[in-house]
C-alpha cells in the first residue's frame, strides 16, 4: 500500500493511516513528497513529471521488497490511497502506471482548474446525470482565499533553502508565476490554465482500470462534491469499477471517521488482497442534521443506495422539481468588491463543523447586494442529495455602470417558518456570465453547490443571488445587475436510499434473545411440572402438631434451638413457656415455613409443614408482632389478606374474628393510625380467619387490658373446646396456668418440662407443706409408707417438700397433725414456678 | 361462635389450591392504594406539564445560532414526547423501575406483612411472581403514561407537526406517535434489568429504599462506565450501553441493530437477576 499525505504536511501525518491498513495485514509505505517534510525539492503540485514519477519510482522499489507480492516481475501488487494532495496523486498514479491494482482517493480533485477558479453558469445544462455533476464552465472566478491558503502552506521553511525569491517559497518557479499572475488579476491565463490541467487526474482518468473508491466530503468549499462527481463519471465511463462515498466533512469539516476508513480499508482488503466481503459499487452519503445535542447523540446517518445515479449501467437521477417565485431584482457591486459577505472561512471552517452554515446565515447578506427567490413551504421532506439548478437571467440596468462580465455567487439557504436560516453547504456557486451590451438579458444554467441537505416539511429553500463572497476575486469595478428566473423553477437531485442498518437486524443478538426467552419458558415449565406438587391434606390424619427432634442454628452459627420435641392432641390449648430467647419464636417461625429446620421435622394434621406447605392452610398464626400494610384500613387488611389466601370469602368468617378484634368503628380507619393493642387484636382476628384447626398465638396478650386479657383467654378455651387446637407461646407464668391445659416450657433452646398444666404444676406426687416445725415434721412425713424424699426448703422458713408417691395428700396432713404439728398450709409443690423463676433468675444475672 | 364454627371445618379445608393465592387483582388493588403508586403516576402525568411550562418560562430569543434540541423539542408535538421521553429515560424511569420491582419483596418485609403472606401459605416462587407481574405492569404503565401525556401536551402546545429527528430526518404526525410509543415500549423492555436488579436485592433486604437505590445505583455506575472510552468493547456489556438505542425508531427506516442487542443485553441481565432472585428467596430464612 502506498498512502500519500495532504498538502502541507508530511509523512507524519498518515502514520494512522498507515497503521490500520499495516494491522490489516498490508506492507505499508510513506513518503513525504517533494517540498514536504524532510524531503528537498520543490513542489510541482502533483505534476506527472515530477511527484507521479517519483510515486512511479516507490512502486519500482515495491516490486523489490520481499514482503511484497507480484503480479508478474516487477508489478508488485499495490494500492494507492491519500487525502486531498494525496488522492490526486493517487488518481494520477493510477492513470499514469497501470501497476495500480486499487486506489481509493480522498478529499480531492479532478480538474485543479476548475477547483481554483470555478464557474457555475452554463448556457445549457451541464453534462452527464449525475447527481453532483457540475458546470465546469471555462474562464470561472479566482478561488483567493483558498488559494492563498494553499500557497502559503508552501511557503514556510522546509528542509531546503528557497532557490528563488522568498514570496515562491518552495514552489517551482511555473507554479509561482501562475499564483501571482492569479492573485493579481484574478482570472485564469492560458499558461496556468495548461500547468493545472497536467496537474489534474481529469487527464488520465479515462485510463484508470484499477477498482476506484471515491471519498469525497460534503463540508468542502475547496474540492467540492462536484469534483469528485467527475472523477467518478469519468473512471466509470473507462469501465473501472467504481464506488462513490459522501461523509460529512471535507475541507472545512474534518477528516474521514472510522467507519469512512474501515471502508476504505475493506474496499483493499478485497480488491487488493482478496479477502472480506465484496464491497460492491453503491453510492453512500451522510446526512447532518446541523442540530447541536449532547455527546452520544448522534446527528447524523448514512444512507446508502444501490448504485451511484447517472454512471453507465445504473438507474436515472431522480430530480425533484420546485416552483421558485421572485422577481427580477437588483443588485450592487460595490467597487472594489468591499465589503464581501463571508460563507466561508478557508482553513478554519473545520474547527466550527456544522455550525458554519448557520453562522453563515447571518453573514451572507448584505444589503442591496443580493436577489432573493424562495420556494413555497415544502409539503413533504426533502434530502437534497447533490447539486441542485435554477435558470437565471442576468440583465443590465440602463444608466448603471458594469463590465462586460457579471461575477456573481449563487448560493441555497433552507430557511424555517421563523426565519431561521442555514446555508446549504456552506457554499457558493461563483459565475462569470458575458452580459449583453444592448440590455438584453443572458439566461444561464446555474449549478448551485452539490450539498447533502435534510429540509424539513413547512420550510423553504431560497436561491439567493449575491455580488461578492470573501471568499472569491469578485472583481473590483462597480456594477449593477438585474437578476431574474428564467423560468423553469428549481431542480433538486434526490438519491433514494436506506439507512446502513436497515437490513440488518444482528444475527447473533437475535438468537441470542430467542435463547434467554427459551431458557425462561424452559425454567418455568420445569418448576411447573417437575417439582413435586404436595396433594391437598386429608382431614384429620394425624395429631394437629408433632415435633420431633427439631434444631436451628442461623447463619451466624447461633444454635437457638436444639432437639426440641413436642406433641400437641386436638381439643387442647398448649402453652409454649419460657423466658426470652428461649428459642420459642423460632420454633414458631419453623412452624409457619418461614425458616428451614437446621435438623428434626415439624407435621401437622399427618402432613409435613416446610415453606409454602399446603397444610399451613389449616393454621392460623400471629407471630412476633402484627404485620399490617399501613396505608390501607383494618378491615381492608383483613379482606385483602384472606383474598390472598385464594380460598371464598364464605369461609373467612370476617364479621366473628373482628367481634374478637373489638375495634369498633376504628377498622375503617388506616391501620397506620392504630395503637399497639388495636393493631395486636387485629393481628390476632386475622390469625383467626377460616377458623384454623390450629390456632398459634405468640405472646397474645402483649399490650392488652386486664379486661381484654380475661376475655382472650376465655375466647382460647372456647376455640379449643369447639375441637380445634390452640398453640399460646408464652413468657409469663399465670398466663399460661390460667389459659393452657397443656404447657411445654423450653430454656436456652431446649424442652425442660412437657405435660398438663395441672402434672408439671403438681410435679406427679409431690406436695409442699407449711409448718411450725420443719425438721419434725420432715420426720414424720419420711416415715410415712410409700413416701420417697422429704426436703426441708432452705429458702423459705417453715417449709417442707415432700415427694408423696400415691399417698393421699390428705393423709399426710393427718399425720402431721396426729404428730402435733400446726399445719398452716398443704397443696401441690410449685415447682413450675421454681424451675421457672430460677430460669428467669439464671437469665438476668449474666 | 363455637357453635356455628364446628360445622365449617371439613368443608374448608379443602379449598385450598396453592394456584389460587394472592390473585393479581388482589395484589393489585394492594398496591394500587399505596401513596408511592399514586404519587409515581402523579409525577409521570405532571413531567410534560412542568417541561411545558419550562419552555414557556424560558425567554424566546431572535432566531440565531444553531438549533438545539431545545429548540427542537417545541417544533411539534412529537419531537415535544420524544425530548421528554429522552430526557427521563436515563434517570427518572430507572428509579420509576427501581421503585415498583425494588420495593415488592422488601416492603412487605418491613411491615411484617410478609410472613403472615407465606404463612397463608403462598408459594414463594409465586408470590415473586405475582408480585412482579403487578410491579411490571404498573411499571410498564407509569413508563407509558410519560409519552402519551408528553403527546397530548406537546401536540396542544406545539401542534400536530412532523418528528423531526436529531439526525434531519422527517416522519408524518401519526407515524411518529407510533415511533414514540414503541420508543417507550423498548425502553421499558430495557429496563427490565433494572427490575430484575431490584427484584434481587428485594429479596435480599427487608429495607426497600436499599433495593430501590442499590438498583439505581447500579444503572448510574454503568452509565458512568460507558462514558469511559478507554473501555472500549468491554462497554458494550454494560447493562446501559444500548438505553438510548431507541433513537434509532426516529427515522424513515428504523434502525433496529442497537435496539436488537439492547434487548438481547437488557433480558439476559433480566433473567440472570430474576432467576437469582427466586433461587434465593426460595430458600432464605424470614426472619424479618
Amino acid at each position: 500500500m502506498l498512502v500519500a499525505h495532504g498538502f502541507g504536511g508530511s509523512k507524519a501525518d498518515v502514520d494512522g493511516d498507515a497503521r490500520d491498513l499495516a494491522a490489516r495485514g498490508f506492507a505499508v509505505l510513506t513518503w513525504s513528497a517533494r517540498g514536504f517534510g524532510a524531503s528537498t525539492g520543490q513542489i510541482a503540485l502533483d505534476s506527472p513529471d515530477h511527484e507521479v514519477a517519483d510515486a512511479r519510482a516507490l512502486v519500482d522499489w515495491l516490486a523489490a521488497r520481499p514482503e511484497v507480492r507480484l503480479d508478474a516481475p516487477g508489478d508488485p501488487r499495490v494500492g494507492v490511497t491519500g487525502g486531498s494532495y494525496g488522492g490526486a496523486l493517487a488518481l494520477l498514479l493510477a492513470g499514469y502506471d497501470r501497476r495500480v491494482d486499487a486506489l481509493a482517493p480522498v478529499i480531492t480533485w479532478n480538474d485543479l482548474g476548475q477547483a481554483l477558479f470555478p464557474n457555475a453558469a452554463a448556457e445549457t445544462p451541464p453534462p452527464g446525470a449525475t447527481p453532483a455533476a457540475g458546470a465546469f464552465a471555462p474562464d470561472g472566478v479566482f478561488k483567493s482565499g483558498w488559494a492563498g491558503v494553499f500557497f502559503s502552506a508552501g511557503l514556510g521553511p522546509g528542509a531546503a533553502p528557497p532557490l528563488g525569491p522568498v514570496t515562491c517559497g518552495r514552489f517551482t518557479p511555473e507554479i509561482c508565476a501562475a499564483y501571482t499572475g492569479a492573485a493579481t488579476t484574478g482570472r485564469l491565463s492560458p499558461e496556468t490554465a495548461e500547468l493545472l490541467r497536467r496537474s489534474s487526474p481529469a487527464t488520465v482518468t479515462d485510463r484508470i482500470t484499477a477498482p476506484t473508491l471515491v471519498v469525497q466530503g460534503e463540508q468542502d468549499t475547496l474540492f467540492g462534491l462536484d469534483q469528485a462527481d467527475a472523477t467518478a463519471r469519468q473512471v466509470a465511463a473507462a469501465g473501472a469499477t467504481v464506488k462513490v462515498l459522501w461523509y460529512g466533512g471535507g475541507h472545512d469539516g474534518g477528516a474521514p471517521d472510522q467507519a469512512v476508513r474501515d471502508a476504505i480499508g475493506s474496499w483493499f482488503d478485497f480488491h487488493l488482497a482478496g479477502t472480506g466481503p465484496e464491497p460492491g459499487t453503491g453510492f453512500a452519503y451522510t446526512v447532518a442534521s446541523g442540530i447541536r445535542a449532547g455527546n452520544g447523540t448522534p446527528t447524523s446517518r448514512t444512507v446508502t443506495a444501490t448504485a451511484y445515479p447517472g454512471l453507465p449501467g445504473t438507474a436515472a437521477l431522480l430530480t425533484a422539481p420546485l416552483a421558485l417565485d421572485g422577481d427580477p431584482q437588483v443588485v450592487v457591486h460595490p467597487a472594489g468588491g468591499n465589503p464581501a459577505a463571508i460563507t466561508s472561512l478557508p482553513g478554519l471552517g473545520g474547527a466550527l463543523g456544522a455550525a458554519a452554515g448557520r453562522i453563515a446565515a447571518a453573514t451572507a447578506e448584505l444589503p442591496g447586494q443580493s436577489a432573493r427567490f424562495a420556494t413555497p413551504p415544502l409539503e413533504s421532506p426533502l434530502t437534497v442529495t447533490g447539486a441542485p439548478q435554477v435558470r437565471l437571467t442576468f440583465a443590465r440596468v440602463p444608466g448603471q455602470p458594469g463590465p462586460a462580465e457579471a461575477v456573481l455567487f449563487a448560493r441555497v439557504f433552507e430557511e424555517s417558518p421563523d426565519g431561521l436560516r442555514t446555508l446549504l453547504g456552506g457554499a457558493v456557486a461563483p459565475m462569470r456570465v458575458a452580459v449583453p451590451a444592448d440590455g438584453s438579458p443572458a439566461a444561464v444554467t446555474v449549478t448551485l453547490p452539490g450539498v447533502v441537505a435534510p429540509v424539513e416539511a413547512g420550510h423553504r429553500l431560497v436561491v439567493s443571488v449575491a455580488t461578492t463572497d470573501e471568499g472569491y476575486a469578485s472583481g473590483t469595478d462597480p456594477a449593477v445587475w438585474r437578476v431574474g428566473l428564467d423560468g423553469g423553477g428549481l431542480t433538486v437531485p434526490v438519491v433514494p436510499g436506506g439507512s446502513v442498518a436497515a437490513d440488518t437486524v444482528p444475527f447473533w443478538p437475535l438468537v441470542g434473545i430467542g435463547a434467554v426467552l427459551a431458557v425462561a419458558l424452559l425454567a418455568w415449565l420445569g418448576a411447573r411440572f417437575l417439582r413435586p406438587r404436595p396433594g391437598v391434606p386429608a382431614v384429620d390424619a394425624g395429631r394437629p402438631l408433632e415435633i420431633r427432634g427439631l434444631a436451628k442454628t442461623y447463619k451466624g452459627g447461633f444454635t437457638a434451638v436444639r432437639d426440641v420435641s413436642f406433641a400437641v392432641e386436638r381439643g387442647t390449648v398448649l402453652g409454649l413457656l419460657g423466658p426470652n430467647g428461649a428459642g420459642k419464636t423460632t420454633v414458631l417461625r419453623m412452624l409457619m415455613g418461614l425458616i428451614r429446620p437446621s435438623a428434626g421435622t415439624i407435621t401437622a394434621f399427618g402432613q409435613p409443614v416446610g415453606p409454602g406447605a399446603p397444610v399451613l392452610a389449616r393454621i392460623g398464626a400471629f407471630v412476633e408482632g402484627p404485620g399490617f400494610l399501613p396505608h390501607l384500613s383494618g378491615a381492608d387488611n383483613l379482606r385483602l389478606y384472606w383474598a390472598a389466601t385464594g380460598r371464598p370469602p364464605a369461609e373467612a368468617h370476617a364479621d366473628e374474628a373482628l367481634e374478637i378484634a373489638g375495634l369498633g368503628a376504628a377498622v375503617h380507619r388506616r391501620v397506620g393510625t392504630y395503637s399497639q393493642g388495636m393493631r395486636q387484636r387485629l393481628a390476632i382476628a386475622q390469625a383467626m380467619l377460616g377458623l384454623p384447626e390450629l390456632l398459634v398465638l405468640d405472646e397474645p396478650t402483649n399490650g392488652l387490658d386486664p379486661p381484654q386479657i380475661s376475655a382472650m383467654r376465655a375466647v382460647l378455651r372456647r376455640y379449643a373446646a369447639g375441637g380445634r387446637t390452640v398453640l399460646v407461646s408464652s413468657h409469663l407464668l399465670a398466663e399460661v396456668e390460667q389459659t393452657c391445659t397443656h404447657v411445654v416450657v423450653m430454656h436456652r433452646g431446649r424442652v425442660v418440662a412437657d405435660g398438663t398444666v395441672a402434672d408439671v404444676i403438681a410435679g406427679g406426687g409431690a406436695a409442699t407443706f407449711a409448718v411450725d416445725e420443719p425438721q419434725r415434721a420432715a420426720s414424720v412425713l419420711g416415715a410415712l409408707a410409700g413416701v420417697l424424699s422429704v426436703q426441708v426448703d432452705p429458702d423459705v422458713a417453715g417449709t417442707v417438700h415432700a415427694e408423696l408417691n400415691g399417698t393421699p395428700r390428705a393423709d399426710a396432713v393427718r399425720a402431721l397433725v396426729d404428730a402435733g404439728l400446726d399445719v398452716t398450709a398443704a397443696g401441690p409443690r410449685r415447682r413450675l414456678e421454681d424451675a421457672f423463676l430460677q430460669l428467669v433468675g439464671e437469665d438476668r444475672t449474666p | 361462635m363455637t357453635e356455628d364454627a364446628r360445622p365449617a371445618i371439613a368443608a374448608r379445608t379443602t379449598a385450598y389450591r396453592p394456584e389460587r393465592t394472592l390473585p393479581l387483582r388482589v395484589e393489585l388493588v394492594r398496591q394500587l392504594r399505596r401513596r408511592r403508586t399514586l404519587v409515581t403516576f402523579g409525577l409521570m402525568a405532571l413531567l410534560p406539564l412542568v417541561i411545558w411550562t419550562a419552555f414557556e418560562l424560558a425567554a424566546s430569543g431572535p432566531p440565531v445560532g444553531s438549533l438545539n434540541l431545545v429548540d427542537l423539542a417545541r417544533t411539534s408535538g412529537p419531537n415535544f414526547a420524544v425530548f421528554a421521553l429522552f430526557v427521563s429515560a436515563s434517570f427518572l424511569l430507572v428509579v420509576v423501575v427501581a421503585l415498583f420491582f425494588g420495593d415488592t419483596v422488601a416492603a412487605e418485609a418491613s411491615w411484617s406483612s410478609l410472613r403472615y403472606l407465606l404463612a397463608a401459605p403462598i408459594p414463594r416462587a409465586r408470590l415473586l411472581r405475582q408480585k412482579a407481574l403487578v410491579a411490571g405492569g404498573l411499571a410498564a404503565t407509569a413508563l407509558l403514561l410519560l409519552p402519551v401525556v408528553a403527546l397530548v401536551v406537546g401536540t396542544l402546545a406545539y401542534g400536530a407537526g412532523d418528528l423531526v429527528s436529531p439526525t434531519g430526518e422527517s416522519l408524518a404526525f401519526w407515524p411518529a406517535c407510533g415511533r414514540v410509543l414503541l420508543g417507550a415500549v423498548y425502553v421499558a423492555v430495557q429496563l427490565s434489568w433494572v427490575a430484575g436488579l431490584a427484584a434481587l436485592l428485594s429479596v435480599s433486604t427487608d429495607a426497600p429504599l436499599g433495593a430501590v437505590g442499590g438498583a439505581v445505583m447500579a444503572s448510574i455506575v454503568s452509565q458512568i462506565l460507558d462514558q469511559i472510552t478507554a473501555l472500549e468493547d468491554l462497554r458494550n456489556y454494560l447493562p446501559t450501553h444500548y438505553s438510548d438505542a431507541w433513537a434509532g425508531l426516529l427515522a424513515t427506516e428504523i434502525d433496529w441493530g442497537d435496539m436488537t442487542r439492547g434487548v438481547f443485553s437488557a433480558l439476559a441481565y433480566a433473567l440472570v437477576f430474576f432467576g437469582a432472585a427466586v433461587w434465593l428467596f426460595g430458600r432464605k430464612d424470614v426472619t424479618s
